[in-house]
């Protein structure tokens, strides 16, 4: 019943188990308050990252461009943040939840439009024409993202800037004898709607299913008669619109903002794709909350081995499974 | 293919030479510069600008193998690089500053590489051909990050600084009297060391990508499906051309060592050097060798002399809003980025490419 409600073939649950095993099994090695605290941030950060690579895993799979300039919007979301916050600077100092959220809310809504602007010239200036060609487009958007990382410094400048938190988000609840920062459960919560979103546009609206049918076989989507570079050029905003939002609440997460952030972001991203399999929004969901996971618990029992240990669950998972968890299409 | 009356020029290219006029003459003087570089441009900062041109021809020769002649994108082309360069530099640190440290470090990196670039070709293997260059900008990352906290070994941050066998240190004297006005220094002697080595690795990568095993990789990039029902195992084929390529170019990293008797993780395992070699190997001509040589003259030459000329104009600008941020000195890769993006949509052959569209 659970089974085909998942839609799962036969055998194929053994990549659903793998979240709740690690969550498990990680409970016996710490104190329960301190497990509860790293799992709430692994969380956190797995949803931030998610923001971050659902776009891009619809680009690489539907439009099958391999953009390397993803982190290059991640990078002007954070910058923009910083914008923003400076000028609304009286409402994010006020302990008030309502201007804090208002400002919060102005930051993504910024992120969120520029982003997205920005995502739009740069499919008509830079991707339209190398559509097909994948080493072309491995190289323009390399070129792009060099381009769009010095721009960024032409316009805020070399050094680091500071992005405090609001004041209401600082500090943390404690449940359970557990601190858990109230920052991340607003990044949790985020995270939560934008994945109930794009699973409802994706699965309930007629422009869903049509991108579900593209990355799945784009020829025939086109036989039948619609135009796939307009659900291109549409995937490829959201997609970078999304990835500013992520930039918004990752400077916020770090509380500073320097010039690599995107492309330091681009790592873990092209990971949680590979380990999710592309073109799938549920496998980025769960290859996101798993990086997150691993992150925090190996950054808590060996903290130099966070990175490497993400590294190493991409390389055992694709030598379990070569196309990723939750492969999409025919491959 | 001019494989007709093979003369010692063509032997020594390889029968394969440069094919226009204006190209050979432009890597005559290229060649003729590099060789009587410490003659030609005395002082301690040209020749070590001609020195690491050198280099970096050997390192973006060693990609253009991968990209340009196999058609894969790697990422991970700096590590390896790294990799040669810290072989020599934590011999030469922890052991004796001789030459049988030099040579033990050189082959430990090399060794190194090449198993390194064997196990992602063999997981390459199995993967989607997509995935090869982020899985080799996540190893790249993870290499950069261990060369940081492995601090007892690799110096972390901050490098290593080392000495050189006594023949490199520049206090060295090889004769007493100045030749043609320029002391015969260390400095001089590790500069024809890696004019040498630079030159004989050059021209082997040449004599290989002509060689049946080139055309083999040739044909991958054109069409792997076809070469593959032609009997070729192109996995196996694609591997070869990654340790190769990996191991010419730990031996660059080799010689950065020891030209700069220090080593550490900006200099040759960031991702701007990474950066660098993209650049230099897609303006210059991908898939033609001379091409990367020359695009890695073009490069180096732009981060030594255009940086001053842009601070003149960023001066003169002064009063503009934006501009002077635009064409501040440190900003010359945003113009070298769009340099690239041109050269990658109107000329994808590079500027070689395009010299020899031309050539009748």
């Amino acid at each position: 019943m659970i089974a085909r409600w998942l839609s799962l073939r036969a055998g194929d649950w053994a990549p659903y188990a793998l979240l709740p095993l690690l969550v498990l099994a990680t409970l016996p090695v710490m104190s329960f308050s301190t497990w509860l605290t790293l799992t709430v941030a692994g969380f956190a950060m797995g949803m931030m990252l998610f923001l971050m690579a659902a776009g891009l895993t619809l680009i690489f799979g539907l439009m099958q461009v391999f953009t390397f300039a993803h982190g290059a919007f991640i990078t002007l979301g954070a910058y923009l943040a910083v914008s923003v916050f400076g000028a609304l600077a009286g409402w994010s100092s006020a302990t008030s939840w309502a201007l804090n959220l208002a400002v919060l809310a102005a930051a993504l809504a910024v992120a969120l439009l520029a982003s997205g602007a920005a995502g739009y010239v740069f499919e008509r200036l830079i991707i339209r024409r190398v559509y097909g060609a994948h080493l072309r487009q491995i190289l323009i958007t390399m070129g792009g993202l060099i381009i769009a990382e010095q721009l960024v410094v032409a316009i805020w400048g070399a050094n680091p800037l500071p992005l405090p938190k609001p004041a209401s988000f600082q500090g943390s609840l404690i449940i359970a004898g557990a601190a858990i920062e109230k920052y991340r459960l607003i990044a949790v919560v985020l995270g939560l709607a934008v994945y109930a979103g794009l699973h409802l546009l994706l699965n309930r609206t007629r422009v869903g299913l049509l991108v579900r049918a593209g990355v799945e076989n784009i020829e025939m989507v086109e036989a039948l008669g619609y135009r796939i570079r307009r659900l291109f050029i549409g995937v490829f905003v959201t997609g970078t619109a999304l990835a500013g939002i992520g930039g918004v609440m990752w400077g916020l997460y770090q509380e500073l903002v320097t010039r690599s952030i995107g492309s330091e972001m681009t790592i873990l991203i092209f990971i949680i794709l590979i380990i999710g399999g592309l073109g799938s929004i549920g496998g980025c969901f769960t290859a996101a909350i798993l990086v997150g996971l691993v992150t925090n618990y190996v950054g808590f029992l060996a903290p130099k081995l966070a990175l490497g240990s993400t590294i190493l669950l991409m390389m055992l998972v694709l030598l379990w499974r070569p196309r990723g968890l939750f492969p999409v299409g025919a491959g | 293919m001019r494989r007709g009356a093979a003369g010692p020029l063509d032997r020594l290219l390889s029968g394969d030479r440069p094919g226009t006029p204006l190209l050979s003459v432009l890597l005559l003087l290229l060649l003729a510069a590099l060789a009587l570089a410490p003659f030609l441009f005395p002082g301690t900062r040209s020749v070590a600008v001609a020195a690491r041109i050198c280099i970096f021809i050997v390192l973006a020769a060693s990609y253009d193998v991968m990209l340009g002649y196999t058609g894969i994108a790697s990422f991970a082309h700096t590590m390896f690089f790294g990799m040669g360069a810290y072989g020599v530099a934590i011999a030469l640190a922890k052991l004796s500053a001789g030459w049988g440290a030099v040579l033990l470090g050189t082959v430990a990196g090399v060794l190194l590489a090449i198993v390194v670039a064997v196990l992602i070709g063999l997981l390459s293997l199995r993967v989607r051909a997509v995935f090869f260059s982020m899985i080799t900008l996540a190893v790249a990352s993870f290499a950069l990050i261990l060369a940081t906290q492995l601090r007892d070994l690799t110096g972390g941050e901050d490098g290593l600084t080392f000495s050189v066998p006594e023949l490199l240190r520049p206090g060295f004297r090889l004769a007493a009297e100045p030749v043609l006005g320029v002391p015969l220094d260390g400095r001089v002697i590790t500069y024809y060391l890696i004019f040498a080595v630079s030159l004989a690795l050059f021209l082997l990568m040449l004599r290989i990508v002509n060689s049946p095993f080139g055309r083999v990789l040739q044909a991958i990039r054109e069409n792997e499906f076809r070469a593959e029902a032609l009997g070729y195992r192109t996995v196996v084929y694609r591997t070869l051309a990654g340790a190769l390529s990996a191991a010419m170019a730990a031996l660059a990293g080799a010689l950065m060592a020891l030209l700069l008797r220090y080593n550490g993780p900006d200099v040759t395992l960031s991702f701007a050097v990474m950066v660098d070699i993209l650049l230099m190997v897609v303006i210059g001509g991908m898939g033609t060798l001379y091409g990367p040589a020359l695009g890695a003259v073009v490069l180096v030459m732009a981060e030594y002399y255009l940086q001053p000329a842009m601070a003149g104009l960023s001066g003169a600008l002064a009063g503009w809003p934006l501009l002077p941020a635009l064409f501040d000195p440190d900003r010359w890769l945003l113009w070298l980025g769009l340099l690239f993006v041109l050269v990658v949509y109107f000329f994808p052959a590079g500027i070689v490419g395009k010299l020899r569209e031309r050539a009748p």
